[in-house]
């Protein structure tokens, strides 16, 4: 079973994302082979040469591969996948643009935001934001997927597979990429954060929101926030959790006044255990959540950090 | 410029779901539909680039079931000036949905075609970029604001690192995002309007697209239930339980 995996990267390093991918299509058969695209990689390349379960890296180093544009990055993986029965990428926003392009120009249906894998031809995705599971038999000889990384654990251990470049053909893209609009933040990734703490719209200003931030960096977590507090201007867009945001499968999650509307808890489904703080004794998520303390998180905030902070630190 | 947007109808998204006992799929009879939400931004972002004088004709496309023609009633009070129903009962996935779209497109010839990022039925987020695929032409998925210019658009995308701008020639492809724009409500003088607008049903065998599907849905269960509820009496309680869930963490 030959598998190439699209590898995630970002600022000239190797997405966590990556990892958890070949976690996942480890069960699938041989190791994989890594494609690294975009311009001067060489070290995420060689990151990925240090994992186990990979076969080889193949490198397509190139400016036209800078902005890991849709139509490139199509364009070259529809050159190497002869003789790959999966083609795999994580279900990020690169993997999501990229991916069903391919399969429109290989007449193939792909399987996206996997979030199981039964055998060789068998997934769960799940649909409805959530509220239901699907299990999916794929047949086709070639099988495209992208991977939900929050639902598998990554791949652990030492490899040590070659690199090698990739011969490009004249790469010619009609897009011009204008800008990245970053958010400055050295916030653990919230995809793959083992801790992620939330904050909702109660906080009532980006000044309050800090101490979400403030409690974050105390665990060492990831920063999320609702859809209305991204709206509301507290909190940067691609901190947002939810449906249309990131999803998240944290060992924690921390939801601090989070009523939990359906398209917050299609986000946070895959959290091994939620404690929420809130007013609200009837809020959705506070009746979900493993722990709940019902209070003013005014008060409760500052004391819980402060608290922790100590604790940690002894 | 002319403008094809396409919609999708779908259980309404403030409907909890059931998941049907026997494993055979979501109970759909009997609830109430509507637009896919994200589709509702592709229209309004469609009406709005009218409105600012830059599209001369939007024109809206469905595929589904008689029903579905409900939807773009909706999109026509909006402010779509005519509609096509691709007609039929089947399960049509979005390859095949690509391919039809991709056919209305060489009928129409559109200069942009704008559609909803993903369906809040299938989550699966992949129709727009297979039609761009198909028809080669470029794509600017999860926008959150559309600028035309002369003969191109300039799009802000929703990536995982905040926001990335791009500029496509047309014609192109753009998937809408949430954060796009608020659709617009119709109010009922605006619904009966547009009852005179046309709409052409037409059967889905009359494009000679193969729509057997390639994707076997084998069972579809609800998710693992989680067992919460239990609350806390005080921050130290609170300061305790996740101290001790830190400790116990296996470093990654």
């Amino acid at each position: 079973m030959s598998i190439l995996v699209l590898a995630d990267h970002d600022q000239g390093k190797l997405s966590p994302a990556t990892q958890r991918v070949l976690g996942a299509v480890a069960t699938l058969g041989d190791a994989a082979d890594v494609l690294v695209a975009g311009e001067n990689i060489g070290v995420v390349a060689e990151a990925a040469a240090k994992l186990p379960g990979v076969q080889k890296v193949s490198v397509a180093d190139n400016a036209a591969y800078a902005s890991q544009s849709a139509e490139a990055l199509a364009g070259l993986l529809s050159g190497l996948v002869d003789g790959y029965e999966y083609i795999v990428a994580s279900a990020g926003a690169v993997g999501r643009d990229v991916m069903p392009r391919l399969a429109a120009k290989l007449d193939v249906m792909p399987v996206t935001d996997v979030i199981a894998i039964h055998g060789a031809d068998r997934f769960d995705r799940p649909v409805y934001a959530g509220n239901a599971i699907e299990t999916v038999v794929n047949t086709q000889a070639k099988k495209l997927l992208t991977i939900r990384a929050s639902a598998f654990a990554p791949i652990k251990g030492d490899g040590q597979a070659p690199i090698e470049p990739v011969s490009l053909a004249d790469i010619k893209s009609v897009v011009e990429f204008i800008a990245e609009l970053r958010t400055e933040n050295d916030t653990p990734d919230l995809g793959t954060a083992q801790i992620v703490v939330g904050g909702g719209q109660s906080f009532a200003s980006a000044e309050n929101f800090k101490m979400v931030e403030k409690l974050a960096a105390v665990l060492g977590a990831a920063v999320g926030a609702t859809r209305a507090a991204v709206d509301a201007g507290y909190a940067p867009n691609d901190w947002q959790v939810g449906q249309t945001g990131k999803i998240i499968a944290p060992d924690l999650y921390i939801a601090i006044g989070i009523s939990g509307a359906l398209q917050h808890l299609a986000g946070i489904q895959g959290a091994k255990k939620i404690i929420a703080i809130n007013l609200d004794p009837e809020a959705p998520l506070v009746k979900l959540a493993d722990l709940a303390l019902i209070g003013d998180l005014f008060e409760v905030v500052p004391a819980l950090t402060a608290a922790l902070e100590q604790r940690l630190k002894a | 410029m002319k403008i094809l947007v396409a919609v999708k109808r779908v259980v309404d998204h403030n409907v909890r779901i059931r998941v049907k006992p026997d494993g055979s799929g979501v109970e759909t009879a009997n609830v109430r539909m509507s637009m896919n939400p994200f589709c509702k931004n592709a229209v309004e972002a469609a009406v709005q680039l009218a409105e600012q004088g830059h599209a001369t004709e939007i024109v809206a496309v469905s595929i589904g079931p008689k029903a579905a023609s409900d939807v773009l009633l909706t999109a026509m009070a909006m402010g779509v000036n005519r509609s096509i129903l691709i007609e039929t009962d089947a399960r049509v996935e979005p390859l095949a949905v690509a391919k039809l779209l991709q056919a209305v497109v060489d009928e129409e010839k559109p200069d942009l075609v704008l559609l909803g990022k993903q369906a809040v039925d299938d989550d699966s987020n992949q129709t727009g970029q297979m039609l761009a695929g198909l028809l080669d032409w470029p794509q600017a998925t999860f926008a959150s604001a559309i600028e035309v210019e002369d003969g191109a658009v300039k799009v802000t995308r929703e990536v995982d690192y905040g926001r990335a701008e791009s500029r496509l020639p047309l014609p192109a492809i753009i998937t809408a995002d949430l954060r796009l724009n608020t659709p617009r409500n119709t109010a009922l003088p605006m619904v009966m309007k547009a009852r005179q607008k046309p709409l052409a049903v037409r059967p889905v065998a009359e494009f000679g697209v193969d729509i057997t599907p390639r994707l076997q849905i084998e069972k579809t269960t609800p998710p693992a239930e989680r067992s919460g509820g239990k609350t806390v009496g005080s921050v130290d309680d609170l300061v305790t339980a996740i101290g001790d869930d830190v400790a116990n963490m296996e470093a990654l």
